[in-house]
């Protein structure tokens, strides 16, 4: 079990929109099975249910407690939203019920200020998509963002940390696939830049 | 013997309880929500973890057609479909009760077209009512790897030789990832012997199965098959039993929640249910005596538990995930009306 973090007793819900292609749905089961790794008995994490395609706006959810998770329908209230295409963000779906001091994590180039988002949660931003090309971490030509991304959340949240997220990705990926990847999360990690409301 | 909780998607743990089982033969026709089941499995024979015999079809008709060739062999069967491929395999459901052949089916529940949905509800579920297969609802993905390595062995019961379906909700259970604990090779090895077919088809001493029956043939056949599926229930509650001693988690053909002193009970079968309970804790924190039956075991129906559940509410609210077009109740209703005092 990772060391570090104290666990949170209290239901924490996110909800990740991206395109269908950047891993979204991949990303949110990675940090459920990192939680589960780090001690939450009870984690859960799907897609939006239907038939999704390369390009189109699509979203998933994750759910973590230290208790078992009962609910399975998709996240309503998030505690924090992870956007892998920043153009999403005029989408009103997109912030849909943000909880009061919650998270909106984007991958963006610009500052979190920069946005010109308001609301009462704070705003993390980082430029995964130039660090996964500069990486190579693309699929015919697009960058994959969605592991980059989870080292934003590790930043982040305080929920999960590098460690955890780093055992899963050892588990799903193996040579030179896991040594990019490890790269992106830690990367991103160090670029993310976390913007306190007040 | 039980292993560590992992993080898994619900499709893949019953693909692992599937391998568990040693299963010999799968023949498959991949359709939403149900595709990850049978995906995983043809990997698992690619990649030699499962030495089995993986029949890709052209169709669902042909993939429980293919079923029943295996199973009646002796090998056992498994396959999984949703919905139209549900559909489109309807008359050789029938075929395969009566046959009396131990197969087993995952069904993750999906609704039935037009207009075109691959979401979740019961309907498929419920146009299979009456086709004679054992039939059991799991909520939650460590239910669906559990009922599915039960549903081998209650199949292959002697005195049951009965094909099991076990419905998951499609979505909910087969696309989440949730908790689940798998078990070790050796206790499942324990807890599901060999499958032996007494009479199985062999081209050296040869039988007839399914053979054309005259009225009064028919008669005592479908009779014998109503007697064989009612008394199944007395080697699931067996099977159930043994497995708590394997896993510790335990299995009735109908469990309550909070159903004891409930004036109100809702009645539900699939993984709503765990919804359900987080609403019910809510309303009991503000005094109301609400509760919850969720039905577990569908087919055969268990009138005798259900009746000791409801205990003496007044009221029960049948939330069914499906419609009986022109009729006066959903189907779960219709039950209703023979245990009710």
């Amino acid at each position: 079990m990772a060391k570090g973090l104290p666990l949170n007793t209290k239901l924490y819900e996110i909800r990740w929109h991206g395109r269908g292609g950047q891993g979204a749905v991949t990303a949110a089961k990675i940090v459920a099975q990192a939680a589960l790794l780090k001690g939450y008995q009870g984690v859960t994490a799907a897609p939006s249910f239907g038939a999704e395609r390369r390009g189109i706006p699509i979203s998933a959810s994750t759910r973590i407690s230290s208790q078992p998770v009962m609910v399975i329908s998709q996240v309503e209230t998030p505690d924090a939203v992870v956007v892998l295409d920043h153009t999403l963000l005029k989408y009103p779906d997109v912030l849909s019920g943000l909880v009061s001091g919650g998270w909106l994590i984007v991958n963006s180039w610009q500052h979190p200020r920069e946005l010109n988002i308001r609301g009462d949660f704070n705003i993390a931003t980082a430029d995964a998509t130039k660090i996964c090309r500069e990486l190579g971490l693309t699929v015919g030509g697009f960058p994959v963002v969605n592991t980059a991304m989870l080292g934003a959340i590790a930043r982040t949240i305080q929920i999960i940390d590098l460690a955890s997220i780093e055992k899963v990705i050892r588990e799903r990926f193996s040579g030179d696939a896991l040594q990019t990847n490890l790269a992106a999360i830690t990367r991103t990690f160090e670029i993310t830049r976390p913007e306190i409301i007040r | 013997m039980v292993k560590k909780m992992i993080g898994i998607e619900g499709s893949f743990a019953i693909a692992e309880a599937v391998k568990l089982a040693r299963v010999d033969a799968v023949a498959a026709y991949p359709i939403t929500p149900q595709t990850h089941i049978v995906e995983r499995l043809a990997e698992f024979v690619a990649n030699g973890e499962l030495d089995a015999e993986y029949i890709p079809v052209e169709s669902e008709h042909s993939a429980m057609s293919a079923c029943l060739g295996t199973s009646a062999v002796g090998a056992r069967t498994f396959t999984a479909t949703a919905s139209q491929g549900l559909e489109l395999m309807h008359e050789v459901l029938y075929v395969a009760s009566s046959m009396r052949l131990p197969i087993v089916m995952t069904l993750a529940n999906r609704a039935i077209s037009a207009p075109l949905s691959i979401w979740t509800d019961h309907c498929d579920a419920m146009a299979v009512r009456d086709c004679g297969w054992i039939q059991i609802f799991a909520e939650n993905a460590q239910q669906a790897f559990d009922l599915v390595l039960c549903a081998f062995r209650i199949a292959e019961t002697p005195a049951v030789f009965l094909p099991v379906m076990v419905h998951i909700d499609g979505f909910y259970i087969s696309h989440t990832i949730e908790p689940v604990q798998l078990l070790e090779q050796e206790a499942v090895d324990s807890f599901i012997p060999e499958y032996r077919h007494p009479y199985p088809l062999d081209p050296d001493r040869p039988v007839t199965m399914g053979a054309f029956g005259p009225p009064p043939i028919y008669t005592e056949a479908k009779k014998a098959q109503e007697v064989a599926l009612r008394a199944s229930k007395a080697v699931i509650l067996e099977v159930w039993q043994e497995f708590s001693l394997l896993s510790g988690r335990h299995y009735s053909p109908v469990e309550g929640y909070e159903a004891g002193d409930a004036d109100v009970l809702f009645l539900i079968m699939g993984s709503f249910s765990e919804t359900a309970m987080v609403a019910i804790d809510r309303m009991r924190a503000k005094g109301q005596k609400v509760g919850l039956v969720r039905l577990r075991l569908w087919r055969p129906f268990p009138v005798q538990e259900l009746r000791q559940t409801v205990g003496k509410a007044w009221v029960i609210i049948v939330l069914d995930r499906a419609i009986s077009f022109g009729g006066r109740d959903p189907s779960v209703l219709k039950s209703r009306r023979r245990f009710i005092p």
